[in-house]
């Protein structure tokens, strides 16, 4: 017969004071590992949500990222009438040349500069990326000395809102927009006029990077394929969702360095969960003497504790959670291992976070339960209750 | 009986609690001595002796672009300067694209490299071996050990950023403490298979005269570039490896927040521990009282009690911390550990100091209630 979970819950009530001590140690480990795992699932949403299937990204063969990349203006007239690229709103092949390089800018909290990418593309740049909308202000204009900048980064720097001047190249850029690009790879980016970027970087002989628009997804891959497969051109096609997948690889470090932490600070708390259940035991000798008196076996009696000690791991983790939530949609950055500029994105304590959280403390509390479970279904009745 | 001896064998009464807590604060103080010594790595830490006498010229807006050529006498006419070296990142492959197979690799220019690179020992026959051969390498002696490299050996890298698959032979092997695994090559063997790099370099090191060099060299060399086609940022070499570390976010607020999480969870724990351990004694303190004991005796007793067992565990985190970072360092698996890193004696003490005082300030509170408590009433207390 199982020993009814009320009799737990009523026992952590009655030792509050050491209930919400352990509750609260085992909280402050789940807000460590809570926050590394935010990190992490926003760095995820950052890479995997940039890049639109039917979009194919055109680099020289054997360039890992948009920034080793280029080639020059003829290849990209080849592309351009390559089948199975759709039509912009004027009829023409959706594509786009562009280049990329980074620039340094200040930090607004004065913490340091920080690389981001500038990218100068074609009109038709904007059209294949429909999933960034114009926050404020109004896109660059072809021809003009114009940038429009990511929200984050008007946030983040200096010198970033409408009607401010950067300055970056051989002159000062106007700031004439803002785009809101959903969390994505974008959040990071800088962009304007290929043409008046390319003069600035004394890079007017080609371009980075080419973006071609697929009819539909299916079109993509095979266009992908056959930009590859062309000896001539001696370029490499791929998808872009697949590019940016594949930049996940940023958030190596700080996996890392999140894993190392949690379980350093998950084995302190197991120790010290297992600390107060061996006293809950022990001063319950007389009381779980008595429960096997009455006819409770040793196994529900092992089960009952280690209950109490997943419950009070529990309440941990749901403190723990609490605690983070305000945190939810906090922005940070980092370096992007392939591009070495900087990467913006949000804390995100998704439903998956959140599970992997209280698993985690579900976890410490199984460690730090069972041994003392096992002494007190272990115990010998008669001592025990002359004790 | 000593207050000390008493305090002594009072804390390892309960064994398995006394040990429990002690574990458990020792792996707080593990992680907090490893957060400790990254700080002390990154922004205390000046870095040996040579290194503060080196400056990084580079591109000021970005280090993905390459400097003219030029550049170098330049640098090298402004006062103060005694050596200037062109450094381009080839950013290859090794073998394949797997992260324990990176390692740095660096173009450069092998007849003057050896007058910045003060700290790096090479038997002088090596040096001139390497100045004469145009495909020959330099190699970090931890590098070579890793993967069975001897003098004379050939090896082949893949370029990404370069089209082109240098092969290298190994001339001079270094030795360098703390250990620096990168490979040296000649810039002139990279800029005649890609001629579009002819005439450039990644950035510069300088070497200074002395350490107080540094800053005005910085401002001369800067101002020197300001009004050419790319404008130059110049900073010392610590500066200019930080600035990567600062590319990781916001690194000062990570890990003032693990330290700040991991002191209240010792706080915790030990408060914890002393709740249970003073509540047991109960009727102990009241006979102690009635035998005369003062208040401050029985505060003294607990309060040294907490801070016994707070120090216990600080000492066995803090040994385990330098043993760990010890391995670290000298493991192959220490890619991205700053070079140089250790646990020293200050940070020891810093450490200790944060256990001891939080097992004092744990300790107070019911060390207090327990030295006011009623005699009548602790002599009543069934445990």
């Amino acid at each position: 017969m199982a020993i009814p979970i009320s009799y737990n819950i009523r026992n952590l009530k009655l030792r509050k004071g050491l209930t919400i001590m352990t509750a609260l140690g085992i909280a402050l480990t789940v807000t460590t590992a809570i926050f590394l795992m935010a990190l992490l699932a926003g760095l995820q949403r950052a890479f995997v949500s940039s890049g639109n299937p039917r979009n194919v990204l055109v680099l020289r063969k054997g360039s890992e990222a948009e920034l080793q990349s280029g080639f020059d203006h003829t290849l990209f007239a080849t592309l351009t009438t390559l089948p199975g690229i759709g039509k912009d709103s004027h009829g023409q092949p959706m594509v786009s040349g562009e280049l990329v390089v980074v620039i340094v800018l200040p930090r607004k909290d004065g913490t340091g500069e920080v690389n981001v990418t500038v990218r100068g593309m074609m009109p038709d740049g904007l059209e294949l990326r429909p999933s960034v909308k114009l926050a404020e202000g109004r896109w660059f204009q072809t021809g003009q000395r114009e940038v429009v900048v990511s929200q984050s980064i008007r946030n983040r720097f200096s010198r970033a809102k409408i009607g401010d001047t950067m300055e970056f190249g051989k002159g000062s850029w106007k700031v004439v927009g803002v785009f809101d690009a959903g969390g994505s790879a974008y959040e990071s980016e800088v962009w304007g006029d290929v043409n008046q970027m390319a003069a600035d970087f004394d890079r007017t002989e080609g371009y980075s990077s080419a973006y071609l628009s697929a009819t539909d997804p299916v079109a993509a891959d095979a266009l992908k394929n056959r930009v590859s497969d062309d000896q001539r051109l001696k370029l490499e096609g791929v998808l872009e969702t697949e590019y940016y997948a594949k930049q996940t690889r940023s958030g190596g470090p700080i996996k890392i360095i999140g894993i190392v932490v949690a379980v350093i600070m998950a084995i302190g708390s197991s120790f010290a969960a297992m600390n107060t259940m061996y006293a809950a035991v022990a001063y319950r000798g007389r009381e779980i003497a008595t429960l096997r008196v009455l006819g409770f076996s040793r196994p529900s009696i092992l089960t009952s504790f280690v209950l109490e000690s997943l419950m009070l791991s529990l309440l941990g983790a749901l403190a723990g959670i609490l605690l983070m939530l305000p945190f939810n949609g906090m922005q940070t950055g980092t370096s992007n291992a392939v591009t070495f500029s900087e990467v913006v994105f949000s804390l995100q304590i998704t439903p998956l976070v959140a599970a992997a959280a209280v698993g985690f403390a579900l976890i410490m509390g199984l460690v730090g339960g069972f041994a003392p479970a096992w002494h007190a279904a272990r115990q010998n009745i008669l001592t025990a209750l002359r004790g | 009986m000593t207050l000390s001896s008493f305090i002594f064998r009072n804390t390892f009464r309960n064994k398995r609690r006394s040990f429990l807590t002690m574990l458990s604060i020792s792996f707080s103080l593990l992680l907090l001595t490893l957060m400790m010594s990254i700080w002390r790595t990154f922004y205390i830490d000046q870095g040996p002796p040579d290194a503060i006498k080196r400056v990084v010229t580079r591109d000021r807006v970005s280090l993905a672009q390459f400097l003219p050529a030029y550049y170098r006498e330049k640098i090298r006419a402004v006062p103060g300067v005694v050596a200037v070296v062109p450094l381009t990142w080839f950013g290859g492959r090794y073998k394949d694209d797997r992260s324990q197979n990176s390692f740095a690799q660096m173009a450069t220019d092998p007849d003057e490299y050896m007058k910045v690179a003060t700290d790096k020992i090479v038997p002088p026959e090596q040096v001139a071996a390497w100045q004469h051969d145009r495909t020959g390498a330099l190699v970090d002696v931890e590098l070579a050990k890793k993967y069975g490299w001897k003098l004379g050996d050939r090896i082949t890298l893949q370029g990404t950023i370069f089209e082109v698959n240098p092969e290298l032979t190994i001339r001079a092997i270094y030795h360098i403490d703390p250990p620096v695994r990168a490979i040296y090559f000649n810039q002139k063997y990279l800029e005649e298979s890609v001629p579009w790099f002819k005439g450039q370099a990644g950035f510069y090191i300088a070497q200074v005269a002395s350490s107080t060099d540094v800053a005005p060299v910085s401002k001369i060399v800067d101002d020197t570039f300001r009004n050419s086609p790319q404008p130059t940022k110049t900073e010392s070499q610590k500066a200019f490896q930080l600035s990567f570390v600062a590319a990781l976010g916001n690194v000062k607020a990570f890990i003032l927040l693990i330290c700040g999480a991991v002191v209240f969870a010792i706080l915790l724990v030990s408060a914890n521990t002393m709740a249970m351990s003073i509540r047991g004694r109960t009727r102990e303190v009241a006979v102690l009282k009635t035998l005369g004991f003062t208040h401050q005796y029985v505060l003294s007793l607990f309060v040294g009690e907490a801070v016994t067992l707070a120090l216990a565990g600080g000492v066995a985190g803090v040994v385990a911390a330098s043993g760990i970072i010890r391995w670290l360092t000298h493991s192959s698996l220490a890619i991205g550990i700053p070079a140089g890193m250790s646990v020293t004696i200050p940070t020891m003490l810093v450490s200790l100091l944060v256990a001891a005082a939080v097992g004092f300030a744990s300790s107070c509170l019911p060390a207090y209630n327990a030295s006011r408590m009623n005699i009548v009433e602790g002599l009543r207390h069934v445990g």
